[in-house]
């Protein structure tokens, strides 16, 4: 966990004072909504299809207890008693009175949390892997860059009306847990030969109507520089982005047409000029802000407890929990349990008020008080000693957080789309809770193995459709809901973008082409562990179109 | 359009000319970038106070040869979200070290005072009375900034290392 210090406590109480003054000013009518519009999106404020909408952002993925508990109080109060965890590491609150947000904003202020840059045309809220600082394959906890860079983008006096918004991600470890590659510039912590830290700097990622992934611009970059080198990049982009049309604003395109390299070139002008200015980090500046991660005191315990392997052998339900939801910890003895918000039927990545608190009341006694986020709307407790996983079990199941459809098919990504968002051209939602419902059967999604579906009510691809191994694009066609189908995508540490299938199906039979590709998938593999994504990397999208469209 | 300058609303001392006017002696004057450029010298030997009207899609490093003989280069924002000026602004001041007046023109409001002031401007075309008038205190809303910029202050990151809490 970060702790927020003063400067970082008396700046957001300044925040929280002048949000209340812009929205006494729109109540008053002394702004129009077109003025009130970008200060409210710079405080995660949207105006959805039924009420406004708060963002509240969840740095690097990382939650106390504290923070979790005042996230249940507010969907209570002052929402409808749920929230709906989004695919950046935020949360939303579909249902906050204008009138009401001010008050809601304080509330969050008092636990170190806020909706500043959760949108607009600034810097986002910096994602990272959701196993930071507990995962085995991790060389650095990398959510330490990830708050040195939240801390430098706050409020920035030049980085705060940019062409468009910009999403910076940070990664550490062999596996890409954080989807680098689809973000407008992604770091990632690595070893140069001589075996020093440093970041490799991608930029130009991002999916919506022109997919690209990010492309290298700098394979090593000192840790001192981090700070200037992202000043560099974000000076670029300001001055050359296009702002004369919003589809093609975004820091892809211009990277796209000036090529990654002259826009590299033009970056390495600037950070010469800059590089060794104020920005440069001392190591001293930099450890100032580890000293405030606080890690867990964890005890000296052994991997595999006894308890543990008999109740895997007593209980068939907790045995394919833990092979499903537990993962290896980077302490002996530890491990980190996923929690799927993933309910048959349900909506991706909602959680009610009254999970949150008993979540709140596990996390304190079986993770050192600490929860996760999760860019696949999942959450996770980061610190569970393994001789307590029985006990915690069963107190999950009491609470209908044990499925054990992690990674499977019916753990969707979904936007909110048409129910709720005023950009959507079709229904998201209602697609994931019919395949969810089709795909109930646990063995059965077990026999289909890993395989992510992602689901976008609009081309601004929310849901990530392009890089899930089977993406799901709502359009509209002649006032009717259809649905492009892509396969084989992948946000990985491997990412592709997802190959289209073939012509658009209408809303009623999205549910039946993917049982139609799945049932395609279990034809074609190879073997029972060829992963689905990987049967389509071999065969190419064709032999599933045959055999989906053959009866169409 | 009020003008404010060291928090206070004052009388404009420029005059705008346009292209095609006769530039007046004596008189603190702003002239395009355009007719500027046209001829740089005969402008910058001039008796008199002089401003260049600089546009937010042209480097401002083709103005770096004259900054030391200009009094002000004032920056414009079309539009409140188009943000390229905070740019201009701090390669003006940090990277070419222009001392002279930096004056923020077009749709400026004032929730965007903060920013204008951190990135170096000191001279703020106001669209609106009222956000002139609360100049002041919106200029003050941050006792606490995380970037180090041309105005001085001294960010977060540093502030840890040497000193007590904010007051």
């Amino acid at each position: 966990m970060y702790i927020y210090d003063a400067f970082d406590r008396r700046l957001l109480a300044e925040r929280v004072a002048e949000f209340r003054d812009q929205v006494a000013r729109r109540l008053s009518g002394e702004l129009t909504e077109e003025e009130f519009k970008p200060l409210r999106l710079m405080n995660g404020v949207y105006l959805q299809l039924h009420a406004y909408m708060l963002r509240i952002a969840i740095p690097y993925g990382t939650l106390s207890t504290r923070q979790l508990r005042k996230l249940a109080e507010i969907a209570r109060k002052y929402d409808r008693g749920y929230g709906h965890f989004t695919t950046r590491q935020n949360i939303q609150f579909h249902w906050i009175k204008l009138a009401e947000l001010p008050d809601a904003v304080a509330e969050l202020a008092s636990v170190g949390m806020h909706g500043m840059q959760t949108s607009g045309n600034n810097v986002r809220n910096i994602t990272t892997d959701q196993w930071a600082g507990v995962a085995p394959d991790e060389i650095e906890d990398p959510r330490i860059w990830a708050e040195l860079i939240r801390q430098h983008v706050t409020l920035h006096p030049e980085f705060s009306f940019m062409p468009r918004k910009f999403k910076i991600a940070v990664g550490a470890s062999s596996r890409d847990r954080a989807a680098l590659r689809i973000h407008d510039m992604a770091l990632r912590l690595h070893r140069d030969a001589s075996g020093k830290t440093g970041f490799e700097v991608m930029v130009g990622g991002g999916l919506g109507r022109t997919p690209y992934l990010a492309q290298t611009i700098k394979p090593f970059l000192e840790k001192r520089d981090a700070l200037s080198y992202v000043e560099a990049v974000l000076r670029t982009y300001n001055q050359f982005g296009r702002r004369d049309n919003i589809w093609k604003a975004r820091i892809k395109i211009l990277v796209h047409d000036l090529g990654a390299e002259a826009f590299a070139k033009e970056v390495e002008a600037e950070w010469a000029s800059i590089k060794d200015g104020a920005l440069a980090l001392e190591p001293i500046v930099v450890a100032e802000i580890a000293s405030r991660f606080r890690y867990p005191d964890y005890e000296a315990l052994d991997d595999a407890p006894p308890q543990l392997a008999e109740l895997r052998r007593k209980d068939r339900g907790f045995d394919a929990w833990v092979n499903n939801c537990v993962t290896n910890h980077k302490a002996p003895g530890y491990a980190i349990v996923t929690l799927a918000l993933k309910p048959e039927g349900g909506t991706p990545g909602d959680c009610t008020a009254a999970q949150m608190d008993k979540l709140a009341d596990l996390a304190d006694r079986y993770s050192f008080g600490e929860i996760r986020v999760g860019h696949e709307q999942n959450l996770a407790l980061p610190h569970v000693a393994q001789r307590d996983l029985p006990a915690l079990w069963h107190e999950l199941n009491a609470i209908g957080l044990t499925r054990t459809n992690v990674n499977l098919i019916s753990d969707i990504i979904s936007c909110p789309g048409l129910d709720y968002c005023s950009l959507a051209n079709a229904r998201s939602i209602p697609i994931a809770q019919e395949i969810t419902r089709r795909f109930h059967d646990l063995d059965r999604q077990r026999n289909l193995g890993r395989l992510h579906i992602n689901i976008s009510g609009c081309i601004n691809a929310c849901g990530h459709h392009h890089v899930g191994h089977i993406g799901i694009l709502g359009v509209e066609k002649n006032g009717e809901e259809f649905y492009q189908i892509t396969l084989g995508g992948k946000a990985d540490e491997n990412a592709v973008l997802g190959t289209l299938m073939g012509p658009a199906v209408p809303y009623a039979q999205v549910a039946d082409v993917v049982e139609d590709i799945a049932a395609a998938y279990l034809e074609l593999r190879q073997r029972p562990d060829e992963l689905f994504v990987d049967t389509v990397k071999r065969l190419g999208v064709e032999p599933f179109r045959e055999r989906v469209y053959a009866a169409r | 359009m009020p003008l404010v300058e060291n928090a206070r609303i004052v009388a404009d001392r420029y005059v705008y000319v346009g292209d095609d006017e006769a530039i007046p002696e004596r008189v603190p004057v702003i002239v395009t970038a355009q007719r500027f450029l046209a001829d740089p010298d005969t402008l910058t030997r001039r008796d008199g106070s002089l401003g260049v009207l600089w546009p937010n899609n042209r480097r401002v490093a083709e103005l770096a040869p004259w900054l030391g003989h200009l009094a002000m280069v004032a920056l414009h924002f079309p539009k409140f979200r188009d943000g390229r000026a905070y740019s201009q602004a701090r390669l003006l001041r940090e990277t070419y070290g222009f001392r002279g007046m930096l004056r923020a023109t077009g749709d400026v409001l004032r929730d965007q005072f903060h920013f204008l002031l951190r990135a170096g401007f000191d001279s703020f075309e106001v669209k609106k009375q009222a956000d002139a008038h609360a100049f002041a205190e919106a200029a003050s809303r941050y006792s606490v900034v995380y970037q180090p910029t041309a105005d001085g202050r001294t960010p977060a990151l540093r502030r840890r290392l040497g000193e007590a809490g904010p007051g």
